[in-house]
């Protein structure tokens, strides 16, 4: 086997790491995939021995490698668990740039285009799809490409949802069941999407929001791209929230896409250009911090500095941004308390968000703010802790497998007995509104962002 | 393997639960130890029947078998060393059954440990053996190690609560032993022979446990020493004075140091050992016995001794023990972990010629371990891409093994002999002991399919190859 290439490349980059492993199995109880799959192809342990395997050419990236890597939620639940600390993250997004550089060999005219940068595809990546790329695939790398970068068309997206809900061409689809026949997991999802504010309602990109009562912090509103686009709503009364606080907060105009999904389907150059862009417009936002409400783009905010660590011009900036970086729960609980006006009756329930559990280290803030609401019952749900297998766009791609984790987590829900289960990143919200309408035995069960409850309890409509 | 018999294989066990592709197969050649050995199918069965069926298979075309658990072996048990099937047993799980009556567990093998743990718990029940990777270990694996934990001093190790196994032999049969009684002295004891025999005489498909009734309290110490001699004879005051601690753990100052450097806890860095002691039982009996153990502590040299309070300053200082297998493999890639086993009142000795073993082949060596049992874990850290330190650790291992032998003690007192201490099985029984062993392992598995390569020295073997 060669050793330049995407192998060489791969050793460079996570040998070391992986060699750190030493096999003890102690991340196995703590992997949703092994736990559902049963097979050890399927565990961190594993997946960290294929990857070494790989690197030193004893199998192949794209024949061995690919699929069980895939298959990785990337909730890094494992990383919590290891006692030695073996950086898993950075080995499955080597991993994954491997993986697409090897493939981008083999097929240079479909997945070349995704390696492409935004905005910057050669000629060739406007000629017809090649007829071997999957459906999934192909809706991936154009929403890689050429939606999530731009938020005005994401904005444009979302308006056109909230005319399909509204216009009732929603119901006729599903009437029709022409949705299932195209795809299973698109009718699934599609169902669960939650409402989408009229466009009047949008915030203004680049307005700021005074303080109520004491000024306490100048804080920058990351709104995310999916957030933003579908699920506006909840973003403003995150600002709102803030501002009851004492937050002064501002909606910085030039901020895109936090780079997560490019990061983790291995197209790492064009997380980094996405990463520089949100830097630059923070930068000059003059806050003291950056606020997001998605444990998702939180993780990936928080690991910029990581990111660019390798690039001069940028590493000590990027450290900053991620100094910088928290999630919204993170401030209501350490500026609250939140004004309160209405009790809310019923059980809660929380789902952790593996991103903000895993990687952002937060666990108790969301748990007290969920417990300070009035009348609330807050009941922990067993394995709260393990990921849902929304997994970013993993419940699209890998759907049969999601919904078997999925399937067993609402059981465990179900035992709570909760009305609301909370969670606190868009992905995992979609996830749990399916399992809610697959298996909640609580007819009245609902999925809900910890900021739409915490909203409803301080009065915000 | 020829294609026909892995089609027979396939009419044992469906697609789904059997492995032949490439990446799958190197996702079983490995466990917690060393080496890698890529076996030629993997197959996971669900029930004896299919179990018996696969050796069955075995046996007639002559195929290595090599049953595997969570593979959390240090010893190499599960490595497939000469190709073959590896048998994953742990989605062979579906019954955990607690015998509140008759004080009993019956469990599959690919059973976690820990599950045992929790639902005896809740019944106030309790299953004492207890090693550190019980949340991820399978029952199965553990008796076949007989791997037991910080518990072993008051509660005994792993095969004083197993009573009763069903079991596959090498031939295929399915033979149950013991029973579900305490007293059983109806012919020979194989059980007792099934436990700890590593999976070279067969395959445990099921499990009759004992249980005990869980100690109402616990409470525990940890004492200080200027000079390790002084730990060792606290130790030995300590259990002839008439307590039974449940617990009782040693770290050395390399150990201690290795902790203090990964997490500041304020562990004394200049102090030359410090241990752990736990007692279990009635409040009122354990809070005397602990005052006892603090003031032996103190006669003995004890620079300073921390009672716990409450549940909160106990979890603190079993921290500094749980913090010292992370801390030591921060000090380089490859662990050597060891279990050589000393009586009790050779703990001093032996920390000594483990002294004289550092600085002779100047390696990375930190100690720690069950001291209430003799238990010691010398563990060497390196690193093994590099040959030439690989090469003095292997010598310095053999040396371990030599002193365990001389001071009257034993290879492994619960990691198990597998690849690794295979080599140096005569130095601890002798010639005729170990064709003893030998003849039985032949009596039982004629076609040598059951876990082949382990336990056994090969001819002229006589030291562990680690490069």
């Amino acid at each position: 086997m060669d050793k330049t290439g995407p192998q060489q490349k791969l050793f460079d980059s996570a040998h070391d790491e992986a060699n750190r492993c030493v096999q003890c199995g102690y991340c196995l109880p703590a992997c949703p995939t092994y736990i559902s799959m049963g097979k050890e192809s399927a565990s961190p342990r594993g997946r960290i021995n294929l990857v070494k395997l790989a690197a030193e050419g004893k199998i192949d990236i794209a024949d061995d490698l690919a699929q069980p890597i895939d298959l990785c939620l990337g909730c890094r639940a494992c990383e919590v668990a290891c006692p030695v600390g073996v950086p898993y993250g950075h080995i499955l997004e080597s991993a994954k740039e491997a993986i697409a550089d090897r493939q981008a060999q083999r097929q240079p005219s479909a997945a070349g285009r995704a390696a492409a940068p935004a905005g910057q595809q050669s000629a060739a990546a406007r000629t017809p799809s090649s007829r071997k790329e999957r459906w999934p695939d192909r809706l991936k790398r154009l929403a890689m490409t050429q939606l999530f970068p731009y938020p005005g068309r994401l904005r444009a997206a979302g308006n056109m949802l909230w005319l399909y809900q509204k216009s009732g061409l929603g119901r006729l689809l599903r009437r029709t069941k022409l949705l299932s026949g195209l795809s299973e997991p698109m009718a699934a999802f599609e169902q669960v999407l939650p409402a989408v504010e009229p466009p009047h309602k949008r915030y203004a990109w680049g307005s700021v929001f005074p303080a109520k009562g004491e000024k306490k912090a100048r804080v920058a509103f990351f709104a995310g791209c999916m957030m933003d686009a579908m699920m506006s709503r909840t973003n403003r009364l995150t600002i709102e929230l803030l501002t009851l606080v004492g937050c002064e907060v501002v909606v910085p105009g030039r901020q895109t896409c936090c780079g997560a999904l490019h990061a983790h389907q291995g197209l790492k150059a064009q997380a980094q250009e996405l990463a520089k862009a949100n830097i630059a417009a923070f930068e000059q936002s003059g806050a003291d911090l950056y606020i997001n409400n998605a444990g998702g783009c939180g993780a990936m905010l928080h690991e910029y500095g990581d990111l660019l660590a390798a690039d001069e011009a940028w590493a000590e900036r990027a450290r900053h941004f991620s100094e910088k970086s928290k999630d919204v729960t993170e401030i209501l609980h350490q500026y609250g308390p939140l004004p309160f006006t209405r009790e809310r009756h019923g059980v809660i329930t929380y789902q952790d968000s593996c991103h903000l559990r895993n990687v952002q280290g937060v666990r108790t803030p969301p748990r007290e703010l969920l417990k300070s609401i009035p009348g609330a019952t807050f009941v922990e749900m067993e394995g709260c802790d393990q990921c849902c297998a929304s997994g970013g766009i993993y419940n699209l791609l890998h759907f049969r497998e999601s919904m078997n984790i999925l399937d067993a987590k609402m059981n465990k829900a179900n035992v709570t007995k909760a009305d609301t289960i909370v969670t606190t990143n868009p992905g995992c919200l979609l996830q749990m509104r399916l399992g809610v309408e697959r298996k909640a035995e609580n007819r009245e069960m609902e999925a809900l962002h910890i900021v739409d409850v915490l909203a409803e309890a301080c009065g915000l409509k | 393997m020829e294609q026909h018999i892995l089609q027979e294989l396939r009419t044992i066990v469906p697609e789904e639960r059997m492995f032949v592709d490439l990446a799958e197969r190197y996702s079983y050649s490995y466990d917690a130890s060393f080496g890698e050995y890529l076996p030629e199918a993997v197959v996971q069965p669900l029930n004896a029947g299919e179990v018996c069926r696969i050796v069955k298979l075995a046996g007639k075309h002559r195929i290595p078998l090599y049953p595997r658990g969570a593979a959390t072996s240090l010893s190499g048990g599960p490595l497939p060393v000469e190709g073959g099937i590896v048998l994953d047993m742990t989605r062979f799980a579906h019954k955990l059954i607690i015998d509140r009556e008759n004080l009993l567990a019956i469990v599959s093998p690919g059973v976690i440990t820990a599950d045992i743990h929790k639902k005896a718990e809740e019944v106030g029940l309790f299953y004492p053996p207890d090693p550190s990777s019980s949340h991820v270990s399978t029952i199965g694996g553990n008796i076949s190690e007989n791997s037991s934990g910080p518990k072993g001093l008051k509660y005994g190790t792993t095969k004083e609560y197993v009573i009763g196994l069903e079991v596959v032999t090498p031939l295929g049969d399915l033979i149950r032993t013991g029973g579900k009684t305490v007293k059983n002295v109806t012919g020979y004891d194989l059980t007792r022979l099934i436990v700890g025999s590593e999976g070279t005489l067969g395959i445990v498909t099921e499990m009759i446990l004992r249980l005990i009734p869980k100690p109402k309290a616990r409470m525990t110490l940890l004492a200080t020493f200027d000079r390790l001699q002084d730990s060792g004879h606290a130790i030995t005051k300590i259990l002839s004075s008439g307590i039974l601690p449940a617990a009782m753990e040693l770290m050395d100052n390399a150990c201690i140091r290795a902790v203090e450097q990964f997490e500041p806890c304020g562990l004394p860095v200049d102090k030359e050992a410090l241990i752990l002691v736990e007692v279990d039982g009635h409040p009122a009996a354990i809070e005397e016995e602990i005052r006892q153990c603090e003031a032996i502590c103190y006669e003995q040299g004890a620079s300073q001794v921390r009672v716990a309070k409450d549940e909160r300053e106990r979890e603190e200082l079993w921290r500094a023990r749980k913090m010292v297998s992370p801390a030591i493999t921060q000090m380089g890639p490859t662990k050597i972990s060891e279990d050589a086993t000393v009586p009790r009142s050779k703990i001093p000795d032996m920390m000594e010629r483990l002294n004289q073993i550092r600085s002779k082949y100047q390696l990375n060596l930190v100690v720690f371990g069950h001291a209430g049992d003799g238990n010691l874990h010398p563990n060497i850290i390196t690193d093994k891409r590099n040959k030439e330190e690989m090469k003095r650790a292997e010598e310095a291992v053999g040396e371990i093994f030599a002193a365990a032998v001389e001071l009257g003690g034993t290879l492994s007192g619960e990691h198990g002999i597998g690849t690794l201490k295979a080599p140096y099985m005569e130095m601890e029984l002798g010639e005729a002991g170990l064709s003893m062993m030998k003849k039985i392992k032949e009596a039982w598995d004629p076609y040598n399919i059951m876990n082949p390569g382990k336990i056994f020295p090969r001819p002229g073997q006589i030291k562990v190859v680690l490069t």
